[in-house]
């Protein structure tokens, strides 16, 4: 188990410097202006993040249906579907820098880790209103005078976005210090609230605000990266449940939308009876 | 039976993303999107 666990930090760790693997940028305040940038990464990784190779397709998607252009994304959507049919969420678990920083910041001791917060139910469902609120109708249909819709997750919303970019941005930027205002600290009061919270709570942003998280957990159910539940080996002692810092009800879903695939339960089931398929029927 | 009903439909999904994928690649939205993320997004870094 706990090399899993390993295995699956090491992956993170180098997926998020892959990803943000311009170095350049982090010393000069600028950000990776060549043609990779055309091609949407996994996970929640800002764009204007001065490492960023890549794109976020959340940013990515609101672009393209705030422009004039296009008023729906065939390339973010078939993006997301190929890459959701073929993981799921494991995406938040393997793939997202985002998540590596939530769950480096759980590792910290602290008192009481609350696997539920209080209205947990509710909570759970302001990542669809990020999803089909801020990211698609907003974005769609708030247009200015010019036609272009702003991408209100990104500008209102996006811890990540002020943690990967505005901060350092920011902080390597004079002409940015003396813009940095309301906005700014908005933005900043959310990535701290965000932060402290990942220390008792597993993944607060994953569960409660990721669109991307939403996205993919509509996936969960047929992505070919799947878990399985073997009931004839199966004694219900409840240990994969006990384990999960999510509160997914394994053994009941155990391709639940709210899983993140962490696996932390397969590698608690003393049976072997909840198992990890990829392009199996089983 | 549910099983195969299952994988018959994360094949179908995976056909359509990658359809939708090279549709959309055909029709210019991967240079709008390098366009947009080749310059530094105001909005998102919380200045704009």
């Amino acid at each position: 188990m706990k090399i899993k666990s390993k295995l699956r930090l090491i992956i993170q760790c180098a997926f998020a410097a892959l990803s943000n693997g311009y170095l350049k940028g982090f010393l000069k305040g600028r950000i990776y202006s060549g043609p990779l940038k055309a091609v949407c990464v996994p996970g929640m990784n800002c764009y204007s993040c001065p490492g960023a190779l890549g794109s976020c397709p959340i940013g990515s998607l609101q672009a393209i249906l705030g422009s004039r252009a296009f008023n729906l994304s065939l390339y973010v959507l078939g993006f997301l579907t190929v890459t959701g049919t073929l993981l799921g969420r494991a995406v938040c678990s393997f793939l997202c820098p985002f998540g590596l920083i939530q769950d480096l910041l759980y590792k910290i001791p602290f008192p009481k880790k609350s696997v539920r917060l209080p209205g947990e139910k509710a909570l759970k469902y302001l990542k669809y209103v990020m999803l089909f609120l801020f990211v698609i109708i907003l974005p769609s249909f708030a247009v200015g005078e010019t036609g272009v819709g702003a991408p209100f997750f990104c500008k209102y919303v996006c811890p990540v976005g002020t943690l990967e970019a505005g901060v350092p941005l920011v902080l390597l930027n004079k002409a940015f210090r003396y813009a940095a205002g309301a906005l700014f600290t908005h933005k900043l009061v959310i990535l701290a609230v965000i932060l402290i919270l990942s220390v008792p709570v597993r993944r607060p942003f994953c569960r409660y605000l990721c669109p991307l998280g939403a996205l993919y957990g509509f996936f969960n159910r047929f992505s070919f990266y799947r878990y399985t539940v073997d009931r004839e080996k199966c004694t219900s002692c409840g240990a994969c449940e006990k384990v999960c810092d999510i509160g997914v009800s394994v053994l009941k879903k155990p391709n639940s939308a709210d899983c993140i695939r962490c696996g932390k339960c397969v590698g608690a089931c003393p049976g072997g009876a909840l198992k990890t398929v990829f392009f199996r029927s089983g | 039976m549910k099983k195969n009903k299952t994988l018959l439909i994360s094949v179908f999904a995976l056909a359509a993303g990658v359809i939708m994928l090279a549709a959309g690649v055909l029709r210019g939205e991967a240079r709008a999107i390098l366009e947009k993320a080749v310059v530094i997004c105001l909005e998102c870094i919380g200045i704009g």
